[in-house]
């Protein structure tokens, strides 16, 4: 799947260069027009065969969590802070890629065998941690890395268990592998947005222009979602699950989802046999959140795929619900577009 | 097979303490073009027998344990996920978000899940996470995953060893598969090195928990003198000085009741004249390493305990530095080299 290439890229945010050059190359033949905006937003426009007079704009964001180097010490370990909502206890013992060149390091902590035993119980603290790249001395490390390096985490893409899917940063590749997929499609009959947005992971940034730029209706959000099902937890605990199929939002930390939109998109999906489930908690955010209030305003629904261990270095999706949130957008636009003509 | 590339060969073979037998076929496969027995005793361990160049009598054992930390399910939940308990000295806070492999009818990835930190309180989040709320999602449902695992199956965690600057190569079970290619590395020195005692290589199972391997595999040799090779401490900046071994400043010798005071005396006069790196490794009681089985097996053993700086034990990301690896193993096979016959030894000892 594409969505391979898109994970193995490093975009952490403010840092999306590499995934925005993979996206436009491979939309770049598919697009009526296509235009990157002044902070690395990627838009583009779809005709289909009939006009419509609403304007949808579907978008998903090209960033991801990760680290950045603050300091190197003079015995050349990188200090570094993170970069949107990283869980300081996922960064112990792990790999990472630093900078452009990818040098590897690692990320170890003290030994359990020399940690007090209150220190066992506690998280290590952010401030404690570092990132070795094999150097002795600070001279040595500046010849590989320098200060503001981006930091991502060094995952494989995998497809495991049945019909999973194991890779860092698939919030939010598999939104821009979605609508990659869509505007690949030559059947869609009307006109379409799709947009790549920056840096939503430190507070939904590039949105703001997006929505200034196009100025849609109708906004769809698509992302990669909490998804927490520990044994032994009431259904209403759990944001999403893995296989339910796309997750609508009702609500989250910015937005209040347009009520009707979300109700045509249950409806389709019962018609359509595609199965949905809500995305029952009201924490985190999205795109939305600006979007909403950009201009004039616009509606917004978001459909999420359910993300396993999300904003950690190895999250996970199960295919299934990729291609429902495929299927079930490829309804909405007829929906949406016929129901004023 | 060049050092390095046996490095990271064995690192990312999987062996957890009780599961060695799966690392077998890839040790003997390394060692037995270059010795003259080969030998798997009743517990597992791997005797690899080098025969001196002259006839002897006297047996100087080297040992390595091959296990590795890991964990083993002890549940199968309702939703498939799998529940596990720690296999040796495992550090919980090096499991959240960790890649493991389980060893069921067959081998498959599983991803250690918790709660996200969005639902969990500011002090929650401060906290080490529990085991009891960890899980592994092998994406498979129960029915699917049963048909593969089943309790009591061992779990390694999944890390492929990456090389760094420097020649230095980090990865899992670095503690102490760099141990068995120190052995490997000495016994390629042997090919052409003249020795006058013979050699035992062991690679011993179930050192990071019961220490089983190093006794039974001693009582069987019965040798001379035993030399456990393992890892220390390596510095960073959190470590004292004190307790720690720097990288790429030769292995550590270790000084204490665990070990042979002449044999210790002899090997830091060969580093001395060969001026090969050596740090002193100040070990004042138990060494928690195959040197203790191997010192009081039988009527007691004189013993040797080498330690290659790693930092990180016990985590996903072991560090090591192969000039480190090098420089242990050209110092034991001096000291191989330069022990002439048994009256020699005891004479050393008598002295002290």
């Amino acid at each position: 799947m594409l969505l391979e290439k898109l994970t193995l890229a490093n975009g952490v945010s403010g840092n999306e260069k590499e995934v925005r050059n993979l996206i436009y190359k491979e939309i770049i033949d598919f697009a009526d027009y296509i235009k990157i905006d002044k902070i690395g937003n990627i838009i583009a426009y779809k005709k289909g065969k009939k006009k419509t007079d609403k304007k949808i704009l579907f978008i998903a964001h090209m960033d991801e969590v990760g680290l950045i180097v603050t300091d190197i010490d003079e015995n050349g370990f990188l200090k570094f802070s993170t970069v949107g909502g990283v869980d300081k206890r996922v960064l112990v013992s792990k790999t990472v890629k630093i900078g452009e060149n990818k040098i590897p390091g690692v990320i170890g902590s003290k030994p359990i065998h020399l940690q007090k035993k209150s220190e066992r119980n506690e998280a290590f603290e952010l401030e404690d941690l570092y990132i070795d790249i094999g150097v002795d001395s600070r001279t040595d490390a500046e010849i590989k890395v320098n200060i503001g390096d981006y930091v991502a985490f060094d995952t494989k893409y995998e497809e495991f268990g049945n019909g999973c899917i194991k890779a860092k940063a698939l919030d939010d590749r598999v939104g821009c592998s979605i609508l990659i997929d869509l505007i690949k499609d030559e059947n869609i009959e009307y006109d379409f947005y799709v947009a790549f947005s920056v840096m939503e992971e430190i507070g939904l940034v590039g949105a703001g222009p997006v929505a200034f730029n196009v100025k849609p209706d109708i906004c769809v959000i698509v992302e990669g979602t909490l998804c927490y099902e520990m044994p032994n937890l009431d259904s209403h605990l759990m944001p999403t699950r893995l296989g339910y199929g796309p997750a609508i939002s009702l609500i989250d930390r910015h937005t209040l989802y347009d009520f009707e939109l979300r109700e045509k998109t249950v409806s389709l999906a019962k018609q359509h046999n595609i199965p949905y489930q809500y995305r029952k908690t009201s924490s985190g955010g999205n795109d939305a959140g600006e979007i909403q209030v950009s201009g004039e305003g616009a509606k917004v629904l978001a459909l999420s795929v359910p993300t396993r261990n999300i904003h950690s270095s190895s999250s996970i999706i199960k295919k299934d619900d990729y291609f429902n949130t495929l299927s079930l957008i490829k309804y909405l636009i007829p929906s949406i577009c016929k129901e004023d003509k | 097979m060049e050092t390095k590339d046996a490095l990271v060969l064995l690192a990312n073979s999987n062996g957890v303490s009780g599961q060695e037998n799966n690392l077998h076929k890839v040790i003997i496969e390394l060692f037995e073009s270059l010795v003259d027995e080969v030998e798997v005793d009743s517990l597992g361990n791997l005797i690899f027998y080098k025969k001196s160049t002259n006839k002897s009598d006297f047996k100087l054992m080297l040992a390595a344990h091959m296990d590795e930390i890991g964990l083993i399910v002890n549940k199968i939940e309702e939703n498939g996920f799998l529940r596990f308990s720690e296999v040796g000295g495992i550090d919980k806070k090096t499991l959240v978000g960790q890649e493991v492999l389980v060893h069921g009818k067959e081998t498959i990835l599983g991803i250690i899940g918790t709660k996200p930190p969005h639902m969990m309180s500011n002090e929650e989040q401060e906290k080490s996470i529990k085991i009891e709320d960890m899980i592994i999602d092998t994406g498979f449902n129960k029915e699917e995953v049963e048909k593969i695992v089943k309790i009591g199956d061992f779990i390694t965690i999944r890390r492929e060893a990456i090389v760094l600057e420097n020649e230095r190569i980090s990865g899992k079970s670095m503690d102490d598969r760099v141990g068995v290619v120190v052995l490997y590395d000495i016994a390629k020195r042997l090919q052409t090195l003249k020795h006058n005692i013979d050699v035992y290589f062991v690679c011993t199972v179930q050192e990071e928990l019961t220490m089983s391997g190093g006794m039974t595999s001693t009582y069987k040799i019965n040798p001379d003198i035993g030399i456990a090779i393992d890892v220390g401490f390596g510095y960073t900046p959190e470590l004292k000085r004190n307790q720690t071994l720097l990288m790429g400043h030769g292995p550590g010798i270790a000084l204490g009741g665990n070990i042979d005071s002449s044999l210790r005396n002899k090997i830091i006069n060969i580093a001395k004249e060969l001026n090969i790196p050596y740090q002193i490794n100040v070990v004042p009681g138990q060494t928690g390493t195959d040197a203790r089985s191997i010192q009081i097996t039988r009527e007691g053993i004189p013993t040797l305990l080498i330690s290659i700086p790693l930092r990180y034990m016990h985590t996903s990301v072991e560090l090591v530095d192969l000039k480190d690896v090098s420089f242990t193993s050209i110092l034991i096979s001096e000291f191989i080299r330069t022990i002439g016959n048994k009256p020699e030894v005891i004479n050393d000892i008598v002295e002290e």
